[in-house]
């Protein structure tokens, strides 16, 4: 089934720009701090559902920053304190009541280095669904183990050798190893900082194929450094720069037409 | 720029005379504290040959430093180290050869010799313990002539028919030879060096030049002195392993093997008379090491788990602030002398353990394996924990992110992800305390009695196979009992036994880092 989706041509599936969407996450006002510095700067964007939105901008303009706030994994950082509204279908989930946990659960995240654990790679699979109790079997884990895989494009290549350690496959392989992981809970929205820097052309070719059939399914918010890549598997891109959102729009509007003189320097090379 | 090497120049002349004032002053020093005068004086020539190569260097730089391949200290360093080190090196020499080569003169011909002047009759010699005798008496009468008596003599040479008078006078002339002979040595041991250190004193000299390879020559007399550091360590370890060995061996031959090994029965007696051959004694050691295993297994019980879970708390739960001091006291356990650990032992723990046992209704004997293994647990906490740490910690921070991006608790990221990452250096850590527990002495002599008893209740008095070496070996012993020789091979036993354990957690360590590369 993966081969039949990978068939299709990416850019051919996207939807019409014209369509109403509601938004999955609104951020608004959003204001970090590392210590005493300030890393973003009243941030408010919109992700929208199925879709995949690219936050773009220079090398420590607060990208990953911002992401990382997505799912609250800035919290694991002592000295970094969030202020402002972040909102999971409508939900705020800087409020008390929120579990983590969970909302990492609904949130999940890809990250630049592919990280499988020591493990094997089914057990790398099936490590979410085991600690969120998700199934209640062997025979419906193994289903969602080869499920997850195939949805990730890996399925064919694995299917074989689940049991070796998921550190021995290439780098493009453990990249959708990481991304079969992180969809093996389940999760509304994928968060993915510079999944493809590590990765040499082909292997980024795959997981930019994979990202565009994952959106059916998922919301994804995606940080690249290549702006390619933004036009490639983005429908929204944001701009971001110095911790503040520059500008945020149509993909396509942003990389022809861009309305802030900031973001068509950018675009067209002049910093970053 | 000229004007910087003008100003280095400039100040050739205030830093050699700093130098020649500190070198004075260190000779001094090293006169006042009664150093050997050839060392002083080499040190002396040493420092000079450094002020000399220094000056001689930056005269021809004639300020710009930039005209020489070395600075100018590489070129002091240069002419410092050849001038001592082999001067340092021959003084080694002839001090270790002094010794056996006159030695050598005086006994290599002295059965002929005593032949000859008819101290002994022709066609007899002396025996072994003789010579050695003969020599001693050479030795004693270069010292002063009046200590050989006819006596002495007479006693010694037994066994070989000879003439005491003329044996006396023989023994005089040798121990005037060697009075003679030392004083040569003595001498040469003095001068030779110094004309060495001389010698390459001026001939260093006149190697200082721009273009001289100062820097790459004291470079490898750097390495030199590394490797012959490094040398001196292995063949030490070496030289205690094959002694430990041979004398071990030695008692091999007098108890089997086998019954050290696996006899049941330790009570190592000394015949008191040389009659009493009956009181050879039991050596069998399985009580010792069925007491060392009770009292390594309590510890471990008390290190493994505090000791790990102070390591997760630590890199995982702590803030940075409480660990930042945390962590030093709990290293500085294993810095607490052991002798204390030892009267902690003896005098707090042990009767508490009795006490509590006997209020509910145990009986502990007042020296219990139980509170030395307890107490020796708190000392090896540190291996464990620090170690345990270290691994967590170099567990990748991208898999913890992984885990609890996926929303694991932090406690399932340490239990799930990290510490089965980290498994091999935990592992490694526990290996070290264990080893470290096994040889530990002090505490199990003052806590855990000298009963060889064949127990693993841990309420009893048992000893171990380092107590027992020590009760072997402490007051006046003879070196040729079985019980004397016994505590070798215990030693041996001990270290092959933890050598094998620190070899295993090397490798265990070894294994892991090649994970993350
Ligand atoms: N853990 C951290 N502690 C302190 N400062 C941080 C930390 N992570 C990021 N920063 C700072 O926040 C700013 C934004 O970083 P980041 O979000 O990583 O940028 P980007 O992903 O766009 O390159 C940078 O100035 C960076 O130095
Ligand atoms: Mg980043």
């Amino acid at each position: 089934m993966s081969e039949a989706v990978r068939a299709e041509a990416p850019t051919a599936s996207r939807p019409a720009i014209a369509e109403v969407r509601e938004s999955k996450m609104r951020t608004r006002h959003v204001d970090l701090w590392y210590g005493a510095k300030q890393a973003l700067f009243d941030v408010d964007l919109d992700i929208n559902a199925n879709e995949v939105t690219a936050l773009i901008g220079p090398s420590g303009c607060g990208k990953s920053t911002y992401l990382r706030c997505l799912n609250r994994m800035n919290d694991t950082i002592d000295i970094c304190r969030t202020e402002g509204d972040i909102r999971l279908d409508g939900e705020d989930i800087y409020d008390r009541s929120v579990d983590v946990v969970e909302l990492r659960a609904r949130v999940g995240m890809v990250f630049q280095k592919p990280n499988p654990f020591p493990k094997s790679i089914y057990d790398n699979v099936a490590y979410g669904p085991r600690i969120h109790g998700l199934v209640g079997t062997k025979a419906e884990l193994d289903a969602l183990v080869e499920e997850s895989l195939t949805r990730a494009a890996l399925w064919g290549e694995v299917k074989d050798r689940l049991a070796d350690p998921g550190n021995g496959l290439s780098g493009g392989q453990q990249q959708r190893l990481c991304i079969a992981r992180a969809i093996a809970v389940g999760p509304e929205v994928i968060l993915m900082d510079e999944p493809c820097s590590a990765l040499d052309p082909i292997a980024t070719a795959h997981i930019e194929e994979l990202i565009d059939d994952l959106k059916r399914e998922f919301t994804i918010v995606i940080v690249t450094h290549s702006m390619q890549q933004a036009a490639r598997v983005s429908q929204r891109t944001a701009f971001f720069h110095l911790g503040k959102l520059i500008e945020v729009g149509e993909t396509d509007d942003i990389f022809t037409s861009p309305q802030q003189q900031m973001t068509q320097d950018y675009i067209t090379g002049r910093f970053g | 720029m000229s004007s910087i090497a003008e100003r280095t120049y400039g100040a050739t002349n205030t830093s050699t005379a700093i130098s020649v004032f500190v070198m004075l002053v260190t000779l001094a020093a090293l006169v006042w504290t009664g150093m050997p005068l050839l060392i002083v004086l080499l040190v002396g020539l040493a420092a000079s040959a450094f002020i000399v190569g220094r000056t001689r260097a930056l005269t021809l730089a004639d300020g710009r430093l930039s005209v020489l391949h070395s600075l100018p200290h590489f070129h002091g360093w240069y002419m410092a180290l050849m001038v001592l080190l082999p001067a340092f090196l021959l003084w080694v020499v002839l001090s270790v050869a002094q010794g056996p080569v006159v030695h050598g003169i005086i006994m290599g011909d002295l059965d002929d010799r005593l032949q000859t002047e008819q101290v002994i009759w022709p066609g007899t010699t002396l025996s072994p313990q003789a010579k050695d005798f003969y020599y001693q008496e050479v030795v004693r009468s270069a010292e002063d002539a009046d200590l050989v008596t006819e006596s002495v003599v007479q006693l010694s040479i037994l066994g070989t028919d000879v003439d005491r008078g003329r044996l006396i006078r023989q023994i005089r002339d040798d121990g005037d030879r060697y009075g003679r002979l030392m004083f040569l040595g003595d001498t040469l041991r003095f001068l030779a060096p110094l004309v060495l250190a001389m010698l390459a004193f001026t001939w260093s000299v006149r190697r200082i030049a721009a273009n001289f390879r100062a820097r790459n020559q004291v470079e490898r007399w750097v390495v030199w002195a590394l490797i012959a550091a490094a040398t001196i360590s292995i063949l030490t370890t070496i030289g205690i392993v094959f002694s430990v060995l041979f004398e071990t061996l030695r008692f091999f031959g007098k108890v089997p093997p086998m019954e050290f090994l696996f006899g049941l029965h330790w009570s190592p007696q000394t015949a008191l008379r040389a009659d009493q051959i009956a009181a050879e004694g039991a050596f069998g050691a399985v009580p010792l090491f069925v007491g060392t295993l009770l009292i390594s297994t309590i510890a471990m019980l008390v290190a493994g788990p505090i000791g790990l879970f102070s390591a997760i708390y630590l890199s995982e739960f702590a803030s940075p602030r409480f660990r930042s001091w945390a962590k030093p006291i709990m290293e500085v356990l294993a810095g607490v002398p052991t002798v204390v650990y030892g009267f902690f032992a003896a005098l707090t723990v042990a009767p508490f353990v009795r006490d509590v046992g006997q209020a509910i209704g145990l009986d502990v004997a007042s020296e219990s394996a139980l509170a030395a293994g307890m107490v020796m647990g708190i000392m090896i906490i540190p291996f464990v924990s620090s170690l345990s740490d270290d691994a967590i910690n170099a567990v990748p921070k991208s898999l913890r992110d992984a885990a609890l991006g996926l929303g694991a608790t932090r406690a399932e990221t340490v239990t799930q992800i990290l510490l089965p990452a980290a498994l091999p250096g935990v592992i490694a850590g526990f290996l070290l305390a264990v080893s470290r527990a096994i040889g530990e002495t002090m505490i199990v002599v003052m806590a855990a009695g000298l009963a060889a008893n064949l127990t693993v209740n841990p309420l009893e008095a048992v000893t171990t196979v380092t107590v027992q070496i020590v009760t072997l070996l402490t007051g006046d012993q003879e070196f040729d009992t079985a019980k004397t020789l016994s505590a070798f091979a215990l030693g041996f036993v001990l270290f092959v036994t933890t050598l094998l354990l620190n070899v295993i957690a090397l490798y265990v360590m070894q294994k892991y880092r090649e994970k993350y590369d």
